[in-house]
């Protein structure tokens, strides 16, 4: 892992908040923290390939795109956590999969197109072998969804 | 599902175009308006117009928290009186190490019905985190989901059925 210059942080911190819409996006990132847009650009592949960032781009709001979410717990059998993990991660729009303490072990968010298709897919989910218990847990209110950390 | 409005061909074509990595070049608009077949002008036009629709909630950036630092982190689910849910909610959602902070509904024998991710350098400070929340908002203590394995952690992509 690299370590971050006084000017990465600054220029993460800004990037996480906001990437301008516009023609020359990094020109006025530039612009805002006082450098070029050719130091922006290359520090950012850098960053980029470092693997400091998992993601830079567009972050869509799935409800309003369409898309219905959920979380679903799951209690598994042990010695087959990772076939049901696996088999899991097979639905496109399964995003997170975690194994976790706890009497529910394996915990995943799942992003349907519409009811039926969820459905549909917990219900192969809980047939898995291995699976003994299967929790829809449904959100009504998202509080807070941004992930954003203030480097200093 | 929930706030639906149609999505125009031309829009979901942009969204396919927007959900992979972000071009880092001088004109990454430009690059994928011709993508998209439409102009650059309209491109950006458009990606404003879903931004103020909030299509988009965010452009910008998600750093790798470990790489970062924030080396440990837990989901953390409370079990919270109905009424106060909203205000408890709302109060530990202003708590910058909380990147997420959603409602949801219980099942019998789980009557957990509040969730946050918990960011922290270490187990240890997570943990004080977790009880600072709790004094700050009279919750009781709650069930720590600490990751044992990731298994998949991947951004959607939307209208790809």
């Amino acid at each position: 892992m690299m370590e971050l210059t006084a000017f990465d942080k600054a220029l993460l911190n800004l990037l996480q908040g906001s990437l301008p819409i516009g023609k020359l996006p990094f020109a006025k990132m530039a612009e805002e923290l006082g450098t070029d847009e050719e130091r922006v650009i290359s520090r950012l592949r850098l960053l980029k390939d470092e693997g400091c960032l998992r993601r830079i781009g567009t972050f869509f709001d799935s409800n309003r795109l369409g898309y219905g979410g959920t979380l679903v717990a799951l209690r598994v059998a042990e010695g087959k956590v990772a076939s049901v993990a696996e088999a899991v991660n097979r639905y496109p729009g399964v995003t997170h999969n975690y194994e976790r303490e706890g009497k529910f072990n394996l915990w995943f968010t799942l992003l349907t197109p519409n009811l039926e298709t969820e459905k549909e897919i917990l219900s192969e989910v809980e047939a898995l072998p291995g699976v003994e218990r299967l929790l829809n847990l449904k959100t009504t209110k998202k509080y807070k969804i941004n992930v954003q950390f203030q480097l200093s | 599902m929930a706030e639906q409005t149609a999505i125009s061909e031309l829009d979901k074509r942009i969204i396919r175009i927007l959900q992979r990595d972000f071009p880092l070049v001088a004109e990454p608009y430009k690059q994928m308006a011709e993508e998209a077949g439409v102009s650059v002008d309209d491109f950006v036009a458009r990606v404003q117009a879903m931004r103020e629709e909030k299509k988009i909630r965010k452009m910008g950036a998600v750093l790798r928290h470990r790489e970062v630092g924030f080396k440990a982190n837990v989901l953390a689910a409370w079990e919270v009186p109905a009424e106060r849910l909203d205000a408890i909610a709302r109060e530990m959602a202003k708590c910058p190490r909380v990147s997420h902070c959603y409602d949801r509904t219980t099942a019998p024998g789980w009557p957990y019905n509040l969730y946050t991710m918990i960011h922290g350098q270490s187990r240890k400070e997570c943990e004080a985190i977790a009880v600072d929340l709790a004094e700050k908002t009279g919750a009781s203590k709650p069930v720590m989901l600490y990751t044992k394995k990731e298994w998949k952690k991947t951004s959607m992509r939307y209208f790809m059925e």
